[in-house]
């Protein structure tokens, strides 16, 4: 049963058949970004991602260099309100925003005053969601840039100069892997105090290469016997050229789609941090902190929670498929479900053919 | 090969002297171990930071320290292993080898659900690629891949535990509910067992009216008060149990496999009774296990008695299927004692806790109680773990075997006629094992420190929270203590990860050159 399996070799030189067709013609580059393009779930992931990072940078007032942005939302985090009242069971500072129209005994469709409601002291809980995403999406981009760039560099210099230099950087490598992050965390919070988070990240950024220094160096390891790299030496290229013109652009695909990976595991590091008390600390709000702080009112006053979870999750969701959408974009052997659509086209081109 | 291990293990040493040293130095830096008392006003404030000094002799530079702690360490040679001690003077080595149990209580059950099931759905979504099982099943990992655990332990304390308890004291399923829930599994079964469109159809209905009719057989023999699974129920799960296993392992054509393992299944049902009343006796533990060295017994001896030629996989099949068959025993065991444990005043009708280990108002000499007990606290960190980490297997096995499927071997195999079995459990599922091993070893020893936020949402005293507290405390001979131990675990682990490697893939060489 579990082992059932149709028309399987028909279908491959089917497939086969229809993807060639596709490809024809076309270089590298071009047939990974329209292999992108038309991975559907990825497509969806870059909408809503860039959707969410628009919508939560544009909400709230801050300071870029000597300007100041007004933001469109109308509380800042700091914004202390009367707490909303007349919420079921007695409870204030409930949400305001509500789908159900008044003909159906609601409050009508609108946001409200708090449409995520507040917090115990009266915070607008929609401005300190937002402000959380924004800390999480920047804790987010510089781990991925710094754990990205310098697992690239090490796994390369190790993947391409072998011998010595590789036994010495993997060593380093297995060392910074036996550290642990969050011990750097708290002698840094001890000397320094708070020092805010896009500091967190920078040194989270230090410790989250390992993985894709591993991968590059193996990736680099296969490369560097192949036949182009032959030629390229033979033909008087120093390494420099060699590493970043003939072998990086081949290992282009693994280290993007490890970054991702990197990227959205660093959204739920930065939350698991915070969570222990290690990572961003109040006033600075971000997503885990709040969920830790509000864990206990889940009963009563579900809101504060659900919330933020809503957005870390979203948030890693959408870096996820973004990754795989990548993967199997820049997979050679990986081939697209054949469509019925495509089906069609092939019979009619073969008909044509036959015709002409 | 020798010169090999030898090597790398020095260079474990070198590794594990620069980070401890590193480590150390950094975790002296970051707090002072005294600073509560110095604020203090206690009257023997000054009294105590002397004593404390002297024993973890403050006096002396970091660096100094470490060499006394590393003498400790290196003490091992000589017979005189010694952690040090923590702030409140217990021995480190102590308050770690306690922990140790804990934690691999917590991580195992975990760990083990995650891998089975894991790499059964990556390897099932593989066989279907771009089905809409491997389609929701993707998201489904996704989603379970993006979920911080603490969110998930929050949610799973509310809706598995609070609201379970309050539906048990009086357990109704309205008719609606029970529809849905067959409908969703009917399409779930389905979906995995694939064909076409008629048999599609046939399974959901068949799975669909199935699981309602259980549901209304449950709920009017009481079974979520009294669960039991009976001599008959047993019986039928058993050779299911057989069925399968012989259909994994060799198929069922086989006839001298499929003879031992029913063979096991109707020894299980002879059995019932008397194991039964054996389960009542003193000493349980040294019961099981005498129990396990007889099933295997039996089992060997079925298979001699069934397998005249090639006995080997034979014997496989048959000692997996009473293995399987005494857990279903234990299963049935532990069922029938849910009523007892439910009206213990300790329980007092909520059986599934939110924190803790064991129950400590709990007052029964009873085995079987206990051992609920315990199984009973696992449940929800142990759904949690499961599902944050078999995520990442799910991927990973799809992943590897969608690679192996692609070889040439495997077409070889095809095309010289092998069925379909032979050719994914023989040669695809093994070749897809062998990166899959070393994922395991390595996740596993990292697993042992990282269940941090784990044990502290539910409230459990292993690793993790050995390694808060030193943390949070400044106690610096606990907490190099814990990462002492999970850093050269993590560190081994690699290492039997890259000779597992060599040792199931003769490809690959170990030692050449690097």
């Amino acid at each position: 049963m579990i082992f059932g399996r149709k028309r399987v070799e028909s279908a491959d030189s089917e497939q086969g058949s229809i993807i060639n067709k596709e490809t024809e013609g076309l270089s590298q580059g071009q047939i990974v970004r329209k292999k992108f393009l038309q991975h559907k779930a990825a497509m969806i992931a870059i909408f809503v991602l860039s959707s969410i990072v628009i919508f939560v940078f544009s909400a709230l007032k801050q300071k870029i260099g000597p300007w100041t942005y007004p933001g469109w939302w109308r509380y800042g985090i700091e914004d202390l309100s009367d707490l909303t009242t007349g919420c079921k069971d007695g409870l204030v500072g409930c949400p305001t925003a509500s789908l159900r129209p008044q003909w159906l005994g609601g409050a009508g469709i609108g946001l409200g005053e708090h449409p995520f409601g507040q917090d115990d002291i009266g915070r607008d809980y929609f401005a300190l969601v937002m402000r959380g995403a924004q800390r999480s999406l920047m804790v987010t981009v510089i781990i991925g840039s710094i754990g990205g760039v310098i697992g690239t560099v090490v796994g390369a210099i190790a993947g391409f100069y072998r011998g010595k230099v590789d036994s010495i950087l993997m060593r380093f490598t297995d060392f910074i892997i036996t550290v642990p992050a969050i011990i750097i965390g708290s002698v840094i919070g001890f000397h320094f105090g708070n020092l805010g988070v896009a500091f967190l990240a920078f040194y989270l950024g230090l410790f989250a290469w390992t993985g894709l220094s591993r991968l590059v160096r193996g990736e680099f390891l296969t490369l560097r016997e192949r036949e182009f790299v032959d030629a390229a030496r033979v033909a008087g290229a120093t390494n420099r050229r060699i590493i970043f013109k003939h072998i990086l652009p081949n290992a282009v695909g693994i280290i993007i789609v490890s970054v991702t990976l990197l990227m959205s595991g660093a959204i739920l590091l930065e939350t698991a941090l915070s969570y222990l008390g290690f990572g961003v600390l109040p006033p600075d709000v971000s997503l885990g902190l709040l969920i830790s702080q509000y864990q206990e009112s889940f009963t009563t006053r579900p809101w504060l929670f659900w919330y933020p979870g809503i957005f870390i999750v979203t948030i890693a969701l959408c870096i996820n498929f973004i990754g795989d959408g990548l993967r199997d974009a820049f997979d050679p052997r990986q081939r697209r479900q054949i469509t019925r659509k495509d089906r069609r086209d092939a019979r009619v081109l073969k008909k044509a053919s036959a015709h002409a | 090969m020798f010169a090999f291990i030898m090597r790398r293990l020095g260079t474990l040493g070198v590794i594990l002297f620069g980070s401890s040293f590193l480590l150390f130095n950094l975790a002296a830096l970051s707090g002072d171990p005294v600073g509560e008392l110095r604020a203090s006003n206690e009257p023997d404030a000054e009294a105590r930071i002397a004593a404390i000094t002297r024993s973890l002799r403050l006096d002396l530079p970091p660096p100094v320290r470490y060499f006394i702690w590393l003498r400790g360490i290196l003490g091992v040679f000589v017979g005189k292993f010694d952690l040090g001690q923590t702030r409140t003077s217990e021995p480190v080595a102590v308050a770690v080898f306690d922990a140790i149990p804990t934690t691999l209580r917590l991580v195992t059950t975990a760990a083990i659900t995650a891998i089975v099931l894991g790499i059964a759905i990556g390897i099932i979504t593989a066989l279907r690629q771009y089905s809409r099982f491997d389609y929701s099943m993707t998201f489904f990992s996704f989603l379970l891949f993006s979920l911080p655990i603490f969110w998930v332990a929050v949610l799973l304390k509310q809706f598995m535990a609070i609201e379970f308890n309050n539906w048990l004291a009086e357990p109704t399923i309205p008719p609606t509910a029970m529809i849905t829930i067959g409908l969703i599994l009917g399409l779930i079964v389905a979906a995995a067992i694939g064909g076409d469109r008629k048999k599609y159809w046939r399974v959901f209905f068949i799975t669909a009216a199935g699981t309602v009719v259980t549901l209304v057989l449950m709920l009017q023999l009481n079974w979520f008060l009294q669960p039991s699974l009976g001599p008959l129920g047993f019986f039928a799960a058993s050779v299911g149990a057989a069925l399968l296993i012989t259909q994994l392992s060799v198929g069922l054509q086989h006839k001298p496999s499929l003879r031992a393992a029913l063979c096991m299944s109707v020894l299980g049902l002879v059995s019932y009774y008397p194991v039964n009343w054996l389960f009542n006796k003193e000493n349980q533990p040294l019961v099981i296990f005498g129990l396990l060295l007889l099933t295997i017994a039996s089992a060997i001896a079925a298979s001699i008695f069934f397998a005249k030629i090639d006995r080997g996989p034979v014997v496989r099949t048959a000692v997996l299927t009473g293995i399987l068959t005494g857990l279903l025993m234990i299963l049935d065991k532990l069922m029938r004692t849910w009523e007892p444990y439910f009206n213990t005043d300790a329980v007092n009708g909520r059986p599934v806790p939110t924190v803790g280990q064991t129950n400590s108002l709990l007052e029964s000499d009873d085995y079987w109680i206990s051992l609920l007990d315990v199984a009973m606290h696992l449940v929800l960190p142990t759904i949690a773990l499961t599902a944050i980490s078999f995520a990442g297997y799910i991927r990973f096995s799809r992943g590897t075997m969608l690679e192996v499927l692609n070889q040439d071997y495997i077409r070889t195999a095809r095309a010289k006629g092998l069925n379909e079995r032979t050719v994914i459990m023989r040669h695809a599922f093994r070749n897809t094992m062998i990166p899959m091993t070393t994922i395991i070893v390595v996740d596993f020893a990292s697993i042992l420190g990282g269940a941090i936020i784990t044990e502290r949402v539910f409230g459990w005293t292993g690793m993790g929270t050995l390694f808060n507290t030193a943390i949070n405390s400044f106690d610096l001979n606990l907490l190099m203590g814990v990462f002492f131990l999970t850093a050269s675990l993590a560190l081994v682990a690699n290492l039997v990860a890259d000779l597992l490697y060599s040792v199931m893939d003769p490809r690959i060489r170990v030692g050449a050159g690097a």
